[in-house]
């Protein structure tokens, strides 16, 4: 792999940039590899990455329907914040969180995360006592925030009405190094690296069976051909319930649409991440200057990544009321994707019912910023069995009744 | 120069001038003018800056495919950024400024981006600012988010001056686009009986027809317009809407209108927008089609237009961009645009058809005005920066070199046309390759699906890809028979009106010109311009192995600008199949998202703003509470008083004196709020047991239970009093909050789950006014009333026991009185009718006076109920929670078969023994535990995180006990009476506290049963 930097770029640029080498290969696959991973999203591709980085993995191939980073990676709106409340969801995010911070540095690519700082607003004497709470808990657990007054809301955010006339603004739950990376960059450097290191990414190969034998994997077919493995992960978020089922198991999952759109862009007026729960609305500013405003989800399951105009009407009003400017601007594009929503609304990082299958899904709205988390998780999972960072994922804690419910600290969409 | 031509200008009014200024400066234009058309009769041929090169950018189409002419426009709170000028009526007083330049249009320091072009390169970014770490965020983003964005944001502290609405519409077939195939299928659906929407993006109706010309039946396209428009007009079952972008197409025939209401004339009242939200049982998209540009070094230079657009400036308003024109093409219609010019007294240098055959009729009739016509050529560099200064000449089928080079001030470019399919694809349509035409249309096979799996959209004329005027009209009478077929009409069928037009040869793809243009030309050459996307980024993409469109558009930001691609997105999948070696179909289109073009983020949210942006709940006693010092906490979508405060006295004050004073005399409480459903039919028994974790079927009618409801998996989710009021009639009291969601979980266990149970419920929580009467003085307040009003109710102890009801009559008000306490006090709530609550409060407020009566907020209910150890869903309940957790398994029924969570409960966490349990917490320096605080354990987890074994769920200051009071879950916590235990607070002081009871007041509950 060559490395990339302003020196290969100046030196490339004199050669009107012919000597670029591909950023990831395009291998046909192989017959056997000792790990497949169903799905090239951020998840899947960080989950291969840190099984080579962190355990020395690297016959591994995966597997790709779409194009990589097709799914819910390229759809969202690129917030990265580890201020949850429930101790296991703060240790992932957080570890996630951490790692977005060198992720550039780690892959040689500028995934442009940038730690703008994330705010969200409280807007009920209900919500100030949820965030003081998560503040507490933020503490314990290693992860930096802090309870803000308005007055220093409005420092951060100039373009915001405070004094709202239905729900004005109390107060906010702060956390200064949450902010934004940009979401094809991770995978794309994901990617390259994983391809650097000798894996092989294939793309356009949909997984049509999964083939066990004695309660244990040992291999997949796929539109190019049955492919040998040791060991499976299926991170292939809103369509795991399809591929659980080829593997003769339910999953506690429900896939619903999600929507998000941005602005026309403008020039720099909102520097930090802004998140409205009350009035279910969240919003920040895109390098290119979009402002990018993420929607709810749709009260019905459905797999056509498009959602309900209705829900982008809410959306828009409630961001309307909080920063009187948007009334102003203009959608330039809506879209949907497809999320994976557990009845706790936390994920799963998890062994499956059939041996040497391991299952990654359910993160729901709110996958992008756990993603190296997620990976390296996941990764330490598959190659050794056992992850703290996972443990309390197990799907086993539906049976349990170990629910980890973070309704309490981010009502909507996160 | 661009001018103002002497003749021409069909949708202009020449005796009517219009001032407005552009970046300042004082300019005229005619009514009926864009401000595009404007721009150029006053030679202002540069119109803005690309997003990231900072080039000169002018005119490149004349409708709202338009990438490069936006500006902001207008001032104040009526400022706008990114307009598009092709799409902006001329106004008197418009102002109109340029973007992304400092310090100004003519000079912009930051176009030395575009000397940096060749380091600039798509993706750049990716691969540098690396490091050190911290410069991105510090230096590199900064000057990176500086650069890019466009027009300015508008002003932060101002508030939209203008007003949207919302407008819903029910049509049997929606007709998007007012051109003649609009206009023919809208008709032919219309004389089926249907009831018909037609509508049309701009203020003129009939599309390109009365521009291009040839005749349908007979007439010139403009008089077969105004004639099918009257026609239209006439009938009682047609609607339609000029100024009315079809915006967005969803499923289950959902669809967008955008209409444009005042941005043509600001500031005469009424809504700017107007967001239509039409149901239609089929769309006809008649859309029309988008021209695209030829890809040729420097196609991005002021004075490179459309060959068509270039012709609508000429014929509707009158405009040239320049006096010597160079044509480029692969198609017939361009020369339309050198007969259209030519006609209009401007010089056509040459027209340089790509085709070695050359064109058919139209390049005759061309030729014959004298205008020379050379086949099979190409151009091979426009030349010039701020303006087209010439244009060198070259082979198609060469490399470049120029042959020739001739002088002129504008290019028409013409390379064939697309299909305007957006509406078609939001909602899942798909495309075929046309070969001959070289674009993307829909496949009539593979329509949007409805409900009933049948298609809901078709496409007509240009924008199903219909070529010429006859087939267009053609294809429009059968999408309009078709249309009116599948809503459930017999349309008459018939024939299309006769059309005739010039044959056309057909046209060659030509996706590089000329065809083996070298590297330089092709860094040079552009494909997007408004995020300057090139030929050579493209290629670079493909070379770096971005294969899928979607990732070489997210690659190189190729169709991301403000315009979605609408011009560049054929022309740069083809350079991207050919880089792939690939055929343009198997690389396939991106997603169309909508909205076809930007829509007002204030019309989509309509008129929900300020204090309507939510309804807003008030109880009868709203304004009393408001004019007494009420100050508000908003309660979902009630505002309920968190205290009255007195002049003088702080919040603070008002809550302590509050909760004295309904302990010590009496204190009034409005508890309308909270949510009251009533459940009635002959298994309402067997439904609140199954929904209640306690027994209600067993309740007599006359008496009141506490009763918890869990949900599926376990977790308590709400509680409050049920009262059985007759043999199958029970009232259930809610939380506040959970009135509507209760009544919904209701609703769905009924309708899913036990559809054939004999229940209904009806939410009556608005029709009654309550009001709880509280403290040592309760009874005495309202048998003061009744004396007054000469009888009424008994409530004595006797008669009206604790926790029972009675209806009758209380100081003349038809009430139903409650002997239910949640403070501990002696307390009666009392329910009237919601008309009387005002009335009753003020008796109340009027006869406690001697009781030492006052109002009390929520605040106070909160500390009181505290001071009593009751719980408050919300507080001590998070979703997490069971009835376990808090000691209420009293209230968990042993007798019952099953309840919603009774088996949750049996799963192996929810009867670990280490669950957190209630008590009560007392600092012990009675200062108050700060709220949410966690208690530590020793150690850390697995994570590093510091083990926990507790946390404060409520945390008050009692002014009856003079100190801090608290409950919390504690591990283990009620076999640890008497422990002290650790919460550190984010102020870096550790607080200690000690486990104890959580009944802090009245422990043996005197003073309710008196």
């Amino acid at each position: 792999m060559k490395r990339y930097s302003a020196f290969a770029v100046a030196r490339e640029a004199l050669r009107y940039h012919t000597g670029w080498e591909r950023a990831w290969r395009s291998p046909e696959p192989k017959r056997r590899y000792d790990v497949i991973i169903v799905g090239a999203g951020g998840h899947g591709l960080a989950t291969a990455y840190f099984l080579g980085k962190n355990f020395g993995i690297t016959n591994v191939a995966v597997l790709e329907k779409g194009w990589l980073g097709g799914g819910n990676t390229g759809r969202n709106t690129t917030i990265i914040r580890s201020n949850y409340l429930q101790d296991p969801s703060a240790a992932i995010y957080e570890k996630a969180r951490s790692l977005y911070e060198t992720m550039s540095q780690d892959l040689n690519y500028n995934v442009m995360f940038s730690p703008r700082g994330v705010i969200m607003l409280a807007q009920t004497e209900h919500e100030v006592r949820g965030y003081k709470r998560t503040a507490h808990a933020n503490a314990l657990q290693g992860v930096q925030t802090e309870w803000i007054e308005p007055a220093r809301v409005k420092e951060l955010v100039p373009i915001i009405n405070l004094e709202g006339p239905r729900y004005p603004v109390l107060g906010g739950l702060w956390q200064e190094r949450g902010g934004t990376a940009r979401h094809d960059a991770v995978a794309w450097g994901y990617a390259r690296a994983c391809s650097a290191m000798g894996m092989d990414i294939i793309q356009k190969c949909e997984v049509t069976g999964v083939r066990s034998e004695n309660g244990r994997v040992v291999g997949v077919d796929t539109t190019k051909g049955a492919i040998d493995c040791d060991k499976l992960g299926m991170v292939v978020a809103g369509n795991c319930s399809h591929l659980s089922e080829m593997a003769g198991f339910r999953l506690p999952v429900e896939s619903v649409a999600l929507q998000a759109l941005v602005s026309e862009p403008i020039k720099p007026c909102m520097d930090v991440v802004v998140m409205a729960n009350t009035v279910h609305g969240y919003m920040s500013q895109s390098d290119k200057g979009e402002m990018v405003i993420g929607g709810g989800t749709d009260g019905f399951n459905n797999y056509t990544q498009r959602g309900s105009f209705h829900h982008i009407e809410e959306t828009v009003r409630a961001l309307n009321e909080t920063f009187p400017m948007v009334s102003r601007l203009k959608m330039l594009r809506q879209w949907g994707g497809i999320v994976d929503v557990t009845g706790d609304r936390s994920p799963l990082i998890s062994k499956t019912p059939v041996d040497n299958i391991f299952v990654n899904a359910g993160w729901g709205t709110g996958g992008f910023k756990a993603i190296p988390g997620s990976g390296w998780a996941m990764a330490e999972l598959m190659a050794t069995g056992h992850s703290p960072l996972a443990e309390e994922f197990s799907m086993m804690r539906f049976k349990e009744g170990k629910f980890i419910d973070e309704s309490v600290a981010a009502g909507v969409a996160h | 120069m661009s001018t103002r031509l002497a003749k021409n200008g069909r949708l202009i009014d020449r005796s009517k001038q219009i001032e407005f200024t552009f970046n300042g400066k004082r300019m005229k234009g005619y009514a009926g003018d864009t401000l595009a058309s404007a721009l150029l009769a006053n030679d202002q041929m540069m119109v803005g800056r690309s997003f990231k090169y900072h080039r000169p950018r002018g005119l490149v189409a004349a409708g709202p495919e338009e990438p490069n002419a936006l500006v902001g426009l207008g001032t104040g709170d009526r400022f706008e950024p990114n307009q598009r000028a092709t799409t902006t009526e001329l106004f008197s007083g418009l102002s109109a400024q340029s973007q992304n330049h400092w310090p100004s249009l003519d000079f912009d320091v930051l176009a030395i981006n575009n000397k940096l072009g060749r380091f600039l390169t798509a993706g750049f970014y990716y691969k540098m600012f690396i490091h050190p770490r911290p410069l991105w965020k510090h230096v590199y983003e900064p000057i990176i988010r500086q650069s890019a964005g466009l027009g300015k944001a508008p002003d932060k502290e101002l508030k939209d001056a203008d007003t949207y609405e919302h407008f819903y519409f029910f049509a049997d077939v929606l007709v998007i686009g007012g051109g003649v195939a609009g206009l023919q299928a809208a008709k032919v659906a219309a004389q089926s009986g249907a009831k018909v929407l037609l509508l049309e993006q701009h203020n003129y109706w009939g599309g390109r027809a009365p521009v291009d010309g040839g005749t349908i039946e007979g007439m010139e396209p403009g008089a077969w317009v105004e004639k099918t428009l009257e026609e239209l007009r006439g009938m009682d079952n047609v609607t339609l809407r000029d100024r009315c972008m079809g915006a967005g197409v969803y499923d289950h025939g959902y669809a967008l209108g955008y209409e444009r209401l005042t941005d043509h004339a600001p500031g005469q009242g009424g809504p700017r927008h107007r967001l239509w939200r039409i149901r239609a049982s089929q769309i006809v998209t008649a859309t029309g089609a988008i021209e695209r540009p030829l890809s040729f070094a420097g196609n991005d230079i002021p004075g490179v237009m459309l060959a068509a657009s270039m012709r609508d400036y000429a014929v509707n308003w009158g405009v040239t961009p320049g006096q010597k024109v160079v044509v480029a093409t692969n198609n017939d219609d361009a020369y339309r645009t050198a007969i259209a010019m030519h006609g209009a007294g401007v010089e056509v240098v040459r027209v340089l058809d790509t085709r070695d055959s050359g064109g058919g009729s139209l390049m005759e009739e061309v030729r014959a005005l004298g205008i020379r016509v050379e086949c099979g050529r190409a151009i091979a560099k426009v030349k010039g920066s701020k303006r087209v200064t010439g244009v060198a000449i070259c082979a198609q089928n060469g490399e470049g070199g120029a042959q020739e080079e001739v002088e002129a001030d504008a290019v028409a470019m013409s390379g064939g046309w697309s299909p305007v399919v957006h509406l078609w694809s939001h909602c899942g349509g798909k495309l075929i390759w046309d070969e001959a035409h070289a674009n993307f249309r829909p496949d009539p096979e593979r329509p949007p699906l409805g409900a009933d799996g049948n298609g809901f959209v078709i496409a007509a004329g240009a924008a199903n890809g219909a070529a010429g005027l006859a087939d267009a009209l053609h294809d429009a009478q059968t999408a309009g028979e078709a249309a009116a077929n599948a809503a459930g009409f017999t349309p008459k069928v018939g024939d299309a009106p006769a059309a005739e037009a010039p044959e056309e040869n057909a046209m060659e793809a030509v996706w590089l010109m000329p065809a083996k243009a070298d590297i330089k030309l092709r860094m040079k050459t552009w494909l997007d311009y408004q995020n300057d996307v090139k030929v050579s980024d493209v290629q670079l993409a493909a070379r770096e192995g971005f294969e899928s469109v979607e990732h070489t558009k997210r690659y190189t930001t190729l169709g991301m600008a403000t315009d979605q691609g609408k011009l560049s997105n054929i022309n740069g999948l083809a350079i991207l199949a050919d880089s792939l070696g690939s055929e343009i179909p198997q690389v396939g289109t991106t997603t169309f998202r909508p909205p076809y073009h930007p829509i007002s983020m204030g019309a989509i949210g309509g008129e929900a703003r300020g204090e309507i942006f939510q309804p807003l709940r008030k109880t009868p006693m709203y304004d009393w509470h408001d004019s007494n010092g009420a100050d508000w906490e908003p309660v979902g979508q009630w505002r309920r008083p968190f205290a009255y405060v007195r002049s003088g006295e702080s919040l603070h004050d008002a809550v302590n004196r509050e909760v004295k004073n309904t302990r010590d005399n009496l204190g009034l409480l409005d508890a309308s709020t909270l949510g009251k459903l009533v459940v009635k039919g002959p298994d309402a028994g067997k439904f609140l047991d199954m929904m209640y974790t306690n027994m209600m079927s067993t309740l007599k009618p006359g008496k009141c239970r506490y009763g918890l409801m869990c949900s599926e998996n376990g977790f308590l989710i709400d509680d409050g009093v049920v009262a059985r009021i007759d043999e199958d009639t029970w009232l259930c009291h809610t939380t506040t909050g959970g009135a509507e969601r209760i009544h919904g979980h209701m609703e769905e266990w009924l309708q899913t789950e036990w559809w054939d149970w004999k229940v209904y419920v009806a939410n009556v929580t608005e029709q009654l006014a309550q009001v709880a009467v509280v403290g040592p003085n309760a009874r005495k307040v309202l048998e003061k009333l009744n004396e007054k009003a000469g009888g009424g109710m008994d409530l004595s102890k006797e008669a009206l026991p604790f926790m029972e009801w009675r209806d009758g009559e209380i100081g003349g008000f038809k009430a139903r009185a409650y002997r239910i306490s949640f403070s501990g006090e002696l307390s009666y709530e009392i329910a009237v009718a919601a008309s009387d609550g005002l009335a009753f409060w003020t008796a109340l407020m009027e006869a406690g006076q001697e009781f030492g009566v006052m109002p009390y907020g929520t605040e106070c209910l909160h500390i009181l109920r505290a001071e009593k150890g009751f719980i408050m869903i919300g507080d001590e309940t998070d979703g997490t929670v069971i009835p376990q957790d808090l000691g209420l398994n009293w209230a968990l029924s042993k007798k019952k078969e099953d309840f919603l969570g009774k088996r949750a409960h049996s799963r192996s966490h929810m009867a670990d023994p280490d669950r957190w349990q209630l008590v009560g917490l007392e600092t012990v320096d009675g200062s108050v535990l700060p709220d949410g605080a966690y208690a530590v354990g020793n150690g850390v987890n697995a994570n590093g995180q510091k083990n926990t074994i507790g946390r404060v769920t409520s945390t008050y200051y009692s002014s009856n006990l003079g100190r801090g009071i608290a409950m919390g879950l504690v591990k283990h916590g009620p076999s640890r009476m008497g422990e002290v235990i650790e919460f550190p607070g984010t102020d870096g002081k550790i607080y200690k506290a000690k486990i104890v009871d959580q009944v802090f007041y009245d422990k043996e509950g005197e003073k309710q049963n008196v």
